[in-house]
């Protein structure tokens, strides 16, 4: 280690007229052939609230890591408040006085606030100690930062905002002057977005350096004081956010001009390929998640289904994709095509809804839709497996006409990079996305169910997604689009039903309604004109 | 993020894993006041060097094949098999009453009634704790080591009460027909040119082969291996794709028992000529080593039966021609597997960091 670098607790002897809390100048890292972070230089000035937006896969993450000390980079200097500062771990970071919250949180379930704040700087051997010293702490930062947190509250019963309010408590416990948040929003609903916002804005007044990593144009316009943009591993450009527009930002990101509304013609619905009566869920606690739910959708025709999560969606695709969890019983009447289908037991798995003609693009990729073991193309034959051609004789699988095909798909689906050979896991969110949505559209069903197709996954494939989806509808399917983004929800449905706790609250022409009618919808509050 | 070229993960790895593991025991055996490298060369003398050393180590490698393949054909259904040793036994039942109660013309109808009754009751075996597994959430863990407790019992209940010949003192059945008896490699054309003394391994080498083969061919070229690996990757993934977990589950389970079970072809019938009590004696927990060392691979697997064949072998050599006991060969053994399972991750991130200056950034690639 060089003797110039100095690790951690800058806060000593930091020469105070650093008007920057973050430099980093000239930082380098490569994993093996892949270059993440090319010759990085962004300064972060104190007591402001910096954007760093970027496709996925651009180098924001490992940016970061290296800041928080997973990673150490190749090359270049890291100075925290003016002081060149050696961080070879997150332990160097925190005594540097940064804090990060990730995407996912690290927190232990089933303790309560007060322990997961203490976990890891615990005074010594006996807790009660420490735990009296970090409720008193716990409650002034509480009140200082508008966290509103219940010290003694078991994680596993608080709603995702609220565990994330707790990451930022653990890192202002551990007297963080700069937070890092990676992707914060992409678990929330827009209410809560809005109070973390209100948070960060309250932290910069208190004087904190605040870092937003985020790949949303909206949340960079709305939150921000500056915003530095990533594209491939470099640094493109740094800019005053009340100089720029979203359409910029994103040109910048992508490197040309991106569409941010969906261009799509009238609707020319058909017949109705489903109808959906009075269904169903209950799970094995008893609890209702489906109170009664019914809708139709008709061929050529996009039914979008709003609400925030947690309030039935998953169910509803659950029953429909031949997915739902052991224990949960359904009931109702589920008629496809003409056809009844069983919801419960015998000819309701995967594979009879796929014989039927149900797609589906499920809401967790990761955890459902792929295998991120396997490569590209074991997972264009997840759940397609048994389709003829695909096999070599009564025996053996095709693999060969397997490739060929994964090749094809890859090929028309823009998947980056091409290559049938490697694992799912490899590649970005968007590119994982977009092998699913491409197994499943090829399929051509006659109903896709479609759950959260963009969460995670960068502008420019959010585009060609949301064209392949129109694409499908203009070729006369009947598709269910469940998303907890209102703007996708609103720019592509032909139809919104609105969820709220396990019922629709009502039904909305897009073009007749707002963002504010849908968000009282979504809260509950019932409106009127109720269809079905 | 950071990766060794594949050939240094599939080739370095156990490779300097096992040097590890023969350091460790040349200090043990230097604790003990004995030579290590005459312990070496007596080891590889008695078990690599002579027709007849070979004859042992392929013999234990055959053993050992089937019961790693075993372990791996459930490991990829994301299920651990720890059951290979009752396993065994039941399958050296079944080997028994083939033998037995049929009257075979020749020896090749009868290592094939053999292997099916092997197979069938080492599934048989398998199929209750799979059962359990499936239906009752009961880890397949736990059951399985009850059942080799269990299998023990009643073999020894069997042997000792029901198959006992007449007149007999040991815990074992009557000796097999003559026409049961399985060629030695020395008695096979070509081989013999070999194999000039009489040797212990026999045919059901070639099986072990065809099987590690075979459950290659099953994994990774068949629907059923598909589903397997993708219900033992993800089983919510599987739940997506309408993967019925209970049919995987008993399937891979009951393929898996088999697998071990047919070890007794090996070892009961082409050996003991009577099935004895305790026929397992250990080679369904090498089993689980085997596996581990083959990266849940069937090539892998066969490679590593043959290194276990020749620390089995030259650990008894040690124990004939050296003041060295032969539990020492449960030293050797035990440090491979602390080695080469446990601390992989240790080797691999030595490995890594010994590699990184050879992998830098080719510029442009990002």
């Amino acid at each position: 280690m060089a003797n110039a670098e100095v690790e951690g607790r800058p806060g000593v002897a930091a020469p105070p007229d650093s008007p920057y809390a973050i430099e980093l100048k000239g930082i380098s890292k490569a994993f093996g052939p892949v270059q993440a972070n090319r010759d990085i230089n962004i300064s972060v000035p104190k007591g402001t609230i910096h954007g760093i937006i970027g496709e996925n896969g651009a180098g924001k993450s490992t940016l970061m890591s290296i800041l928080y000390g997973f990673y150490r980079a190749d090359s270049g200097e890291i100075f925290i408040n003016g002081r060149l500062t050696a961080i070879p771990d997150s332990q160097s970071a925190i005594r540097a006085g940064i804090g990060m919250v990730f995407q996912h949180f690290k927190l232990v379930q089933n303790f309560t606030v007060l322990e997961n704040v203490i976990l890891g700087v615990e005074d010594g051997p006996m807790l009660r100690t420490s735990l009296a010293k970090a409720r008193a702490e716990l409650e002034r930062l509480s009140r200082d930062y508008e966290l509103d947190v219940d010290p003694d509250a078991l994680i596993e019963d608080l709603s995702v905002g609220h565990q994330q309010r707790v990451e930022i408590l653990k890192a202002l416990y551990r007297q963080a002057e700069i937070l890092i948040l990676d992707e914060p929003t992409g678990v929330l609903t827009p209410a809560e977005a809005d109070h973390l916002f209100r948070i960060l804005k309250g932290l910069k007044e208190q004087g904190k350096t605040i870092v937003l990593i985020t790949h949303k144009l909206r949340e960079i316009m709305e939150a921000t004081d500056n915003v530095s943009v990533m594209r491939r591993g470099t640094m493109v450009d740094t800019v005053k956010t009340a100089a720029t527009s979203a359409e910029q930002l994103a040109e910048l990101m992508v490197g040309r001009k991106v569409l941010l509304e969906v261009s799509k013609g009238p609707a020319h619905p058909g017949e109705v390929v489903l109808s959906v009566e009075n269904l169903q869920v209950r799970d094995e606690h008893g609890v209702d998640r489906l109170k009664g739910v019914s809708f139709e959708i008709r061929a050529g025709e996009i039914l979008g289904i709003a609400g925030v999560a947690g309030n039935g969606q998953s169910e509803l695709l659950a029953v429909l994709g031949g997915m739902l969890e052991p224990g949960n019983r359904a009931s109702g009447r589920v008629v496809l095509e003409g056809g009844q289908i069983a919801l419960q037991g015998r000819g309701a798995d995967g594979q009879s809804r796929r014989r039927a003609g149900i797609a589906h693009v499920p809401e967790d990729r990761q955890h459902f839709g792929l295998i991120l073991d396997f490569t590209a193309w074991e997972n264009v034959a997840f759940g397609y497996y048994n389709e003829p051609e695909y096999q070599k004789n009564a025996l053996f699988m095709d693999n060969d006409a397997l490739r060929d095909d994964t090749r094809r798909k890859m090929e028309k689906f823009d998947v980056r990079p091409p290559d049938c050979w490697l694992p799912a896991k490899s590649f970005s969110g968007g590119n994982q996305q977009k092998i699913v949505v491409a197994r499943e559209i090829e399929q051509n069903p006659d109903l896709l169910l479609v759950g959260q197709p963009t969460r995670g996954v960068d502008i420019g494939a959010i585009e060609f997604i949301h064209k392949q989806i129109v694409a499908l509808r203009d070729a006369g399917k009947a598709i269910l689009l469940v998303s907890v983004e209102l703007d996708e929800i609103l720019s592509l449905s032909d139809r919104i039903a609105v969820m709220f706790d396990g019922r629709i609250m009502g039904f909305r022409d897009p073009e007749a309604t707002n963002e504010a009618e849908l968000g009282l919808l979504m809260a509950g509050i019932a409106g009127n004109g109720e269809a079905a | 993020m950071d990766r060794l070229p594949r050939w240094a993960d599939v080739v370095l790895v156990p490779l300097v894993s096992l040097l590890l593991a023969a350091i460790i025991s040349a200090l043990v055996i230097l604790s003990i006041g004995e030579d290590p490298w005459a312990a070496l060369k007596v080891m590889v003398e008695g078990s690599l060097m002579t027709g007849l050393g070979w004859g042992y180590t392929l013999y234990y490698t055959t053993s050992f094949i089937f019961t790693g393949l075993a372990v791996t054909l459930a490991f990829h259904a994301g299920l651990f098999n720890i059951g290979g040793e009752g396993q065994v036994q039941l399958g050296g039942l079944g080997v028994a009453l083939a033998c037995l109660y049929i009257p075979w013309p020749h020896w090749s109808l009868a290592l094939v009634g053999a292997t099916l009754g092997a197979a069938a009751f080492g599934a048989a075996w398998a199929a209750i704790p799979a059962w359990l597994q499936a239906k009752r959430g009961s880890h397949i863990v736990i059951t399985t080591i009850m059942f080799n407790y269990i299998a023990a019992s009643l073999l020894v209940y069997l042997l000792v009460d029901v198959l006992r010949p007449q007149g007999e003192q040991s815990p074992a059945t009557a000796r097999f027909p003559a026409t049961t008896v399985l060629p030695r490699l020395n008695e096979v054309p070509g081989l013999n040119l070999i194999f000039t003394d009489k040797v212990l391994v026999n045919v059901t080498f070639f099986l072990a082969l065809a099987m590690a083969v075979a459950v290659w061919a099953l994994l990774w070229r068949t629907r059923l291996g598909y589903q397997i690996r993708a219900f033992g990757k993800s089983e919510s993934a599987a739940r997506y794709a309408g993967i019925n977990p209970t049919w995987i589950i008993m399937v891979a389970m009951l393929m898996s028992g088999a697998l071990a079970g047919m070890m007794s072809v090996n070892n009961t019938m082409g050996e003991a000529q009577k099935l004895l009590a305790n026929s397992a004696a250990g080679a369904g927990f090498i089993g689980i080593a085997v596996a581990l060392m083959g990266r849940n691979h069937p090539f892998g697997v066969v490679l590593a039966a043959f290194l276990f064949g020749f620390l089995f072998q030259g650990g008894a050599e040690l124990g004939l021609w050296t003041k060295i006991p032969i539990e020492m060969r449960i030293v050797v053994q035990g440090l491979v597997i602390l080695f080469t399972g446990a601390l992989d991750m240790m080797v691999r991130m030595i490995l890594i960091r010994l590699f990184a200056p050879f992998r830098r950034v080719k510029p442009g690639t990002a």
